[in-house]
């Protein structure tokens, strides 16, 4: 049930929500087209004055990835983290997913495939992905967009609420599914 | 700060890519990355061109008022020095219905365009605002209700329940949000005195 009404909205969000901005537009007898075409000007530049930002960030992190620092972290990290009862399958994602989104998607979709999508890791991956973002490119991209180079506690808050993210996935998965 | 992170990313990636002898995925990976990064920016070009334009429009025809309107005691409570007319609350609250409703697409497009705003009224081009710390406090937590990227990946790999994380990720992403509202209106008064003594 819930799965058809999630599913459901899912695919008539995007739909609904232009129609109807779109059919009220045309009601407070708005220029939609001539508006339109205004506001998407914008698009442009503003996605091109992100490229230097994200291939720095990009590169760093592609680095990182490729000359197997990530995984010698998640090496020294993941002990520590089964002292504390984190499973030991759900290490390389939690690390992973501040710092690379495509990165995170790749670990949960090979979590799936190897525990299955409805065990235990499988849901804990699952929530664990959909709870928190790419904290480090949101940083980049919304601050490289407008040029901000002093980020102040940014950075220490979005990766403590990753951490949040990923205590409280653990605990209500635990709750909820074992 | 992010001038010390981004060397010791690069530093720490060149000693471990030294020590263990796969010096040669470096150059290689240094490009792809590059590669990739610019791929995803045109690929950004256009979403963001498209949901601009969509902004533009329901600006125009004060459909915006109605969401000011609904979500205005959210924005009370995390904004409460931005004018609730002003068009920085206009598009950080375009940003966060996106982010709702699961339009995961148009909720960058509406949060850079918040970002813009802001630095308009930013008294310090360099360094980031108040205002600009709580939105991406928000953002970077993920405020979701329906998380469709994971949802089409479990039913992808042949989930028999493929909404049933929906509760447990809305859950944890309640913790994350809140978590990072907390600290940032905790934290934010420790970084604006250092800024100042400066």
């Amino acid at each position: 049930m819930l799965q058809v009404i999630v599913q459901t909205a899912a695919a008539w969000v995007i739909p609904g929500f232009i129609f109807i901005v779109l059919v009220y537009a045309v009601v407070k007898k708005v220029d939609v087209f001539d508006a339109f075409v205004e506001g998407a000007q914008e698009g442009f530049a503003t996605s091109v004055s992100l490229i230097p930002y994200l291939v720095a960030m990009l590169v760093s992190i592609g680095l990182l990835r490729a000359s197997g620092a990530l995984e010698l972290l998640i090496k020294l990290l993941s002990p520590l983290l089964t002292r504390f009862n984190v499973p030991g399958e759900i290490i390389p994602l939690a690390i992973m997913r501040p710092l690379s989104g495509s990165g995170a998607l790749g670990i949960t979709a090979e979590i799936l495939n190897a525990f299955g999508p409805d065990s235990f890791i499988g849901r804990l991956a699952s929530t664990m992905q959909g709870s928190t973002d790419t904290t480090f490119f949101v940083l980049t991209v919304y601050f490289g967009s407008v040029g901000i180079r002093k980020t102040r506690h940014a950075l220490t808050v979005g990766l403590l609420a990753d951490l949040a993210a990923f205590i409280a996935s653990i605990v209500i998965c635990t709750l909820v599914f074992h | 700060m992010i001038n010390l992170i981004w060397f010791a990313m690069i530093a720490i990636a060149f000693v471990t890519a030294a020590l263990t002898g796969s010096i040669e995925t470096f150059t290689d990976a240094l490009f792809s990355s590059a590669e990739q990064a610019v791929s995803v920016v045109f690929s950004m070009v256009s979403i963001m061109t498209f949901w601009l334009g969509m902004m533009k429009i329901i600006e125009k025809s004060g459909f915006i008022e109605w969401i000011v309107k609904l979500l205005r005691p959210l924005s009370r409570l995390l904004f409460p020095r931005l004018p609730r007319n002003h068009p920085a609350m206009h598009a950080i609250l375009m940003n966060m219905s996106a982010n709702l409703l699961g339009m995961g697409n148009a909720a960058t497009p509406f949060g850079l365009k918040a970002m813009q705003e802001l630095q308009s009224i930013n008294e310090d081009p360099q360094t980031a605002s108040d205002e600009m710390c709580t939105f991406l406090a928000i953002n970077t937590s993920a405020l979701t209700l329906i998380p469709t990227t994971v949802v089409a990946l479990r039913a992808a790999s042949g989930s028999l329940y493929p909404t049933e994380i929906v509760g447990t990720t809305i859950l944890a992403t309640l913790c994350a949000t809140t978590t990072a509202i907390i600290l940032d209106k905790l934290i934010r008064g420790l970084t604006r005195r250092k800024r100042k003594r400066r």
